[in-house]
């Protein structure tokens, strides 16, 4: 009690310095604060100079590069537009996404709900070793496995759903290689991530939630559509996402399955079409130099796409990250 | 019977215990249901005369599920019923799943194991027609192990460093725009990371390169943000603890992270690097627009065309004829093997080095 008229003037002179910042520390802070600019920079870099060369490029378009069919850049005039491609990509995408999501979920509630507990780990732990399987191997299965498989389930299609429009083939007797099978192979390719992200967000559902639902009297099935689903929704919506970033994005697998026409065509089971990335590597090998100038003008459309639904993708989980108590 | 049981007969009878005894299907009767719906599928698939085993299938389950939820609806009620349902359904959606994902790992095992000996994994394709049989891989593994090793070695100390930032000393709002970033960049697909390169060579030296160190610049893109996303995770593991009582002990902060924090998480670290090497070892993309790939063992990666086992596959995969889809298969069976081997060292890592809780 009696010393407490001295301490109030020692701390003083330590205060007044303040943290102690050495050389070591501030040369420390600035690379790892560089390390972070460096990867802002490198974002930024990617659109400048694709978009840069996209403008040259489509400065000396000949066509309409929106509405254009054909990626004749070789031409003079060269005349070229993505329209083939950005639908390709997004039927194909769209395509994926119909198959994968409700199975994906299926596996993820399979894992955490309905496998016996001693089989749930080991099989989430094989869908992660699935899903670095190189995207070329999916590719080399697609085209030398799959598609001469589809054939019976495509004129089976075309026999029955044929009146769809959808599901009609124009020759029954080419090979399957259509979008329609580009999405089945793009499905098998995305259904590991989406189940992944899935079930991560599936296992955060508080146990007291489910209890309580199993404790009222519910089935099984109950408990998950009403404790379970709703609390997972958002993240669901978000792993879809990255989904189907990661098909809008795939390049090889589309590239060995499809065959490439600069076709638009509403029946899916043709084999015609395109999507952005199978065109620029099909197109890469012959292109000149203006002619690879029109598929980077594409990469730059390819690029804005895939921004936007995993920036969403991303913006989805955040929010959800705010708002949920649950996880502290 | 009823002396055996003993807390059953008293309550039988009465009107209020009638509802939680109601009736319920034996524990074999889902069994009995897909035993049936097979029956009839393979009845009438044969006898329509319906080619594909896969349309028998798809009868078979729709059979199970609409005879389960009939019966189950008749005997234990409607609730109970769609439970049979919802069931059925995540089971099958599992099974629908793996018969490709499985169809996939067999049939590369399957054609790729007979090319492989040792003359495929130590020959390049120098002087081998595409339509004969032999030649190897070996240009394609020296030309991937160069092409990810200086990929690694860019991508691995940015990464490691733009963690540490994030976890030590980033707030505010660049912070911020760094982790959304980060997480956009995860989804940039890699033909982008490829043209991106490629339009960096047209704008600086106005010619389109081909040698592996643009592709490994390409690779380096890719496989930056999964290096700083799983860095960041476990520098965040690191306990607080252990930070205050190296800064109290009076060491400067950048020595803490260094010395402390950084050794602690280093087994984490390591995993999240080798899954990110095993990522883009497998990427094929960019290495067609900015490699070309090439037949011989070239073992320089800044000077003329290379080899990656990924360009590999579809190089031979687009000959289009039975030798050369072979050795695609034998090509694709290394890869699998080099990338799944990197990923179980890489768990197994992890799993010894975890932090152990208590």
């Amino acid at each position: 009690m009696t010393t407490t008229a001295p301490p109030p003037t020692k701390p003083e002179p330590h205060r007044a310095t303040g943290p102690v910042t050495r050389p070591g520390d501030r040369i420390f802070a600035g690379m790892a604060r560089g390390s972070g600019i460096a990867l802002l920079v490198v974002m930024a870099a990617i659109a400048a100079f694709l978009t840069v060369r996209a403008v040259h490029a489509i400065s000396k378009d000949h066509g309409n590069f929106l509405t254009t069919f054909e990626w004749t850049p070789s031409l003079n005039p060269p005349v070229f537009g993505i329209a083939v491609l950005a639908y390709g990509t997004v039927v194909s995408a769209i395509i994926a996404m119909v198959i994968a999501v409700p199975i994906a979920l299926g596996i993820a509630l399979f894992i955490t709900h309905y496998a016996p507990r001693r089989l749930g780990g080991p099989i989430a732990y094989v869908i992660d070793l699935l899903a670095a399987v190189p995207s070329i191997i999916y590719g080399l299965w697609g085209a030398l496995f799959l598609v001469p498989h589809m054939r019976g389930l495509n004129l089976w299609l075309d026999d029955y759903l044929g009146w769809t429009v959808i599901f009609h083939k124009e020759d029954p007797n080419s090979a399957a290689r259509s979008l329609f099978t580009v999405g089945i192979l793009l499905a098998i390719m995305v259904l590991p991530i989406i189940t992944n992200v899935s079930r991560e967000v599936i296992n955060q559902v508080p146990k007291m939630h489910q209890e309580a639902a199993l404790a009222l009297g519910a089935t099984r099935w109950e408990v998950i559509r009403l404790s379970v689903l709703p609390f997972a929704r958002s993240g669901i919506i978000s792993a879809s996402m990255l989904g189907l970033g990661r098909a809008l994005g795939e390049t090889m697998a589309v590239a060995t399955v499809l065959s490439a026409s600069p076709t638009l065509s509403a029946h899916i089971l043709d084999p015609v079409g395109g999507t952005f990335s199978q065109n620029i590597v099909a197109k890469f090998g012959e292109a000149d130099d203006f002619g690879r100038d029109a598929l980077i003008a594409s990469g730059l459309v390819l690029f804005l796409i895939t921004l936007l639904v995993n920036g969403a993708a991303r913006i989805i989980i955040q929010r959800r990250k705010e708002y949920s108590g649950a996880n502290a | 019977m009823s002396d055996t049981v003993m807390d059953a007969t008293p309550a039988a009878g009465r009107p209020a215990h009638t509802k939680l005894a109601s009736r319920h299907l034996p524990r074999w009767s889902p069994l009995a249901i897909a035993a049936g719906a097979i029956v009839v599928a393979v009845a009438i698939g044969a006898g329509a005369g319906l080619s594909s085993h896969i349309q028998w299938g798809l009868i078979a389950l729709l059979l199970f599920v609409g005879g389960s939820y009939a019966i189950t609806a008749q005997v234990e009620g409607r609730r109970q019923a769609k439970d049979r349902v919802a069931t059925s359904l995540v089971w099958s959606s599992f099974i629908l799943a793996v018969i490709p994902l499985y169809s996939l790992v067999e049939t590369t095992i399957k054609k790729g194991a007979g090319v492989i000996d040792g003359t495929f994994l130590t020959h390049s394709m120098n002087n081998v027609l595409t339509l004969q049989p032999g030649g190897g891989v070996y240009h394609a593994i020296i030309g991937t192990l160069e092409q990810v090793g200086i990929a690694a070695v860019i991508a691995t100390p940015i990464g490691l460093l733009t963690a540490v930032y994030l976890v030590e000393y980033g707030k505010g709002r660049l912070a911020k725009w760094v982790t959304f970033f980060v997480d956009v960049m995860t989804g940039v697909p890699s033909i982008v990371a490829g043209l991106f390169i490629l339009s960096i060579w047209f704008v600086l030296l106005d010619k389109a390169p081909a040698n592996g160190f643009a592709g490994s610049l390409a690779l380096a893109i890719l496989m930056l943000p999964v290096v700083v996303r799983s860095t960041e995770e476990m520098l965040k593991l690191v306990p607080n603890e252990l930070r205050e009582a190296s800064l109290a002990l009076g060491v400067p902060k950048w020595r803490t992270i260094v010395k402390v924090v950084v050794p602690t998480s280093i087994g984490g670290i390591t995993t999240g690097v080798m899954l990110a090497v095993a990522r883009i070892a497998g990427e094929s993309a960019p290495i067609a627009l900015l490699v070309f790939g090439s037949n011989v063992i070239n073992t320089d990666p800044f000077h003329d065309p290379q080899s990656s086992l990924p360009y590999y596959i579809y190089e031979q995969y687009k000959n289009g004829n039975e030798p050369s889809y072979a050795r695609a298969w034998g090509a694709a069976l290394v890869l699998i093997a080099f990338v799944m081997i990197l990923n179980l060292v890489a768990r197994a890592i992890a799993r010894w080095k975890a932090p152990k809780h208590q």
